[in-house]
């Protein structure tokens, strides 16, 4: 139907898309400015970068964020893709319970999360450290990727995995051969919005990090507490580029068709 | 090896549901090991009496839950929950003309979707930074007011309720969108076409035919704004000082500052509990609307 948007609504949307992204691009355009204090333009430079890179605790919390990011992602890749297929291909007793409980995890909100996490470390007398945070961030990002796998389970033809066993493969080589050939999109795309939601988070991380293993959010915080400096727009320009990028190839990847 | 491989394939072939449970267990342990059962420690927590140095003492006492009819914390649980309402009616209104406009976006349909998608990902924490340095007294806005002559001395935004209602709507717009329009993508234009044929203006059409069939949509939307509105603690926290405090921050106090964990466990399960009442009328008006499920 060619009905043309009303002015008005148009006007509405442009102006909320300005409300959602201008905040973050004056971030970004500061983190060049020559200017310690002032929000004028001073003139073009790099130096808050080259600050960052003087910081031993930046340096250590992005090392800490990488180490909890990857490890976190790749538990939670691989125990998030076995119950997607569990709930994709096996009927067993209490499956639709079972999988309406997997939405828990992603409506709690991430204080109840990171304090009931503190509680049992704390009884278990679990010391707090780069363990704790890997532990509580597979916890909150196994149900995304249950999510993004199931659907690409979902659109998947099993025409070719039955072709693969009539040809004589067993159960293993066509799990390897087809089934996670097709499926690896999925996964990838899950993978990549689990190192994301890891390396950006801050609440739950807060209340299960030690004194010694500040992930790059709590550093961030501890700045951002202190004084507001260009040094911090620097840090946020690098975190939203990385983000950025694996939120594009994520978006790619789910929209990738599956092999017919 | 090729033995025991035989010896565990046919093994599993008589017990079908042991391949599902062999699936199931490693990530099944996690979330109840580190998600379900620390809740419910919690809980137990929280009827327990408070110990001199943080943790608790044996026994059973509901005194930390009558401690909320307090005033002091009436008005903390009271405020989260009106700011909450509140900023989920502002994100309905500023969402529901956005996500009508990607749904007719034609072939910009796929990059005004990732421009909402973006936010949703990016850190919540960067972006609340990023209110903070529009806002701050020597922020953004006040130097150009200033310069624009409008305004003397600079405006006091941060630290009100305010700089926290924008903070949240900032944080919370994308969670909004993003089910609305999943719902009026999926809205068949031969209804639209059948209505105008019919003989109905433009405005009865979107009230007869759009918004009834773009209700999952909405009732999503306000579902996926409101809870992460009620837990929230950074935006409090940074945007709100010290006296526009949330339950997220109240809960936060008791486990550092405060160092009463049972009561912090208390208010944590407070905000547990609306959060699965929300969830229960979720599916209460979902099952009623048309076009739900």
């Amino acid at each position: 139907m060619a009905t043309k948007l009303p002015r008005w609504l148009l006007g509405t949307a442009v102006a909320v898309y300005f409300f959602l992204h201008v905040p973050i691009l004056v971030l970004v355009i500061f983190s060049f400015n020559n200017s310690k204090f002032s929000v004028d333009w001073r003139g073009f430079t790099f130096n808050w970068y080259h600050r960052l890179l003087e910081r031993p605790d930046i340096i250590r919390g992005l090392k800490a964020s990488l180490i909890v990011g990857s490890l976190s992602t790749i538990i939670s890749a691989v125990l998030g893709t076995l119950l997607a297929l569990a709930l994709a291909r096996h009927k067993f007793r209490g499956r639709t319970a079972f999988e309406g409980f997997l939405y828990v995890p992603i409506v709690t909100p991430e204080i109840v999360v990171g304090i009931s996490l503190l509680i049992l470390f704390a009884l278990l007398k679990f010391p707090l450290g780069l363990t704790t945070i890997t532990i509580a961030h597979v916890a909150f990002n196994i149900s995304f990727v249950v999510i993004v796998v199931l659907a690409r389970l979902e659109g998947m033809d099993r025409n070719l995995e039955e072709a693969a066993m009539i040809l004589g493969a067993d159960e293993v080589t066509t799990f390897w051969k087809v089934t996670v050939p097709q499926l690896w999109p999925g996964i990838l795309s899950g993978a990549l919005l689990a190192f994301t939601m890891s390396f950006d988070d801050y609440v739950i991380t807060s209340f299960v990090s030690g004194s010694g293993s500040s992930t790059l959010p709590i550093v961030v915080y501890s700045m951002v507490r202190k004084n507001v400096e260009p040094s911090i727009n620097a840090i946020s320009t690098i975190i939203l580029v990385v983000t950025t990028i694996f939120i594009y190839l994520a978006d790619r990847l789910s929209r990738e068709k599956p092999l017919a | 090896m090729a033995h025991v491989r035989e010896r565990a394939l046919a093994w599993l072939h008589r017990r079908p549901e042991a391949q599902a449970w062999s699936l199931l267990a490693p990530g099944g342990f996690w979330l109840l090991a580190f998600f379900l059962v620390p809740i419910v420690i919690m809980l137990v927590y929280s009827v327990m009496p408070r110990g001199i140095y943080g943790g608790v003492e044996p026994g059973f006492t509901l005194e930390h839950y009558r401690r909320f009819f307090d005033p002091l914390y009436l008005d903390i649980l009271q405020r989260t929950f009106v700011w909450s309402i509140l900023c989920t009616v502002i994100c309905l209104l500023m969402g529901y003309p956005v996500a009508y406009v990607i749904a007719r976006g034609g072939r910009w349909k796929n990059l005004l979707l990732f421009l909402v998608v973006l936010p949703f990902w990016t850190s919540f924490l960067v972006r609340t930074f990023a209110m903070i340095f529009l806002m701050r007294d020597s922020g953004l806005i006040n130097n150009w007011l200033m310069k624009l002559g409008l305004i003397q001395e600079p405006l006091s935004l941060l630290y009100t309720p305010f700089a926290v209602m924008v903070g949240l709507v900032y944080g919370f717009l994308p969670f909004m969108i993003l089910p609305i329009y999943a719902s009026l993508e999926k809205l068949d234009l031969s209804l639209l076409e059948a209505a105008e044929v019919l003989g109905a203006r433009p405005g009865a059409r979107f009230r007869k035919v759009t918004l009834p069939l773009s209700m999952p949509g909405v009732v999503a939307g306000c579902l996926l704004v409101f809870i992460p509105a009620l837990g929230s603690f950074l935006t409090s926290d940074l945007l709100g000082g010290a006296k526009q405090l949330m339950i997220g921050n109240l809960v936060q106090n008791q486990f550092s500052a405060a160092r009463n964990w049972p009561f912090g466990s208390a208010a944590s399960f407070i905000v547990m509990a609306l959060v699965l009442a929300s969830v229960m009328v979720y599916l209460r008006v979902r099952d009623r609307t048309p076009g739900g499920r």
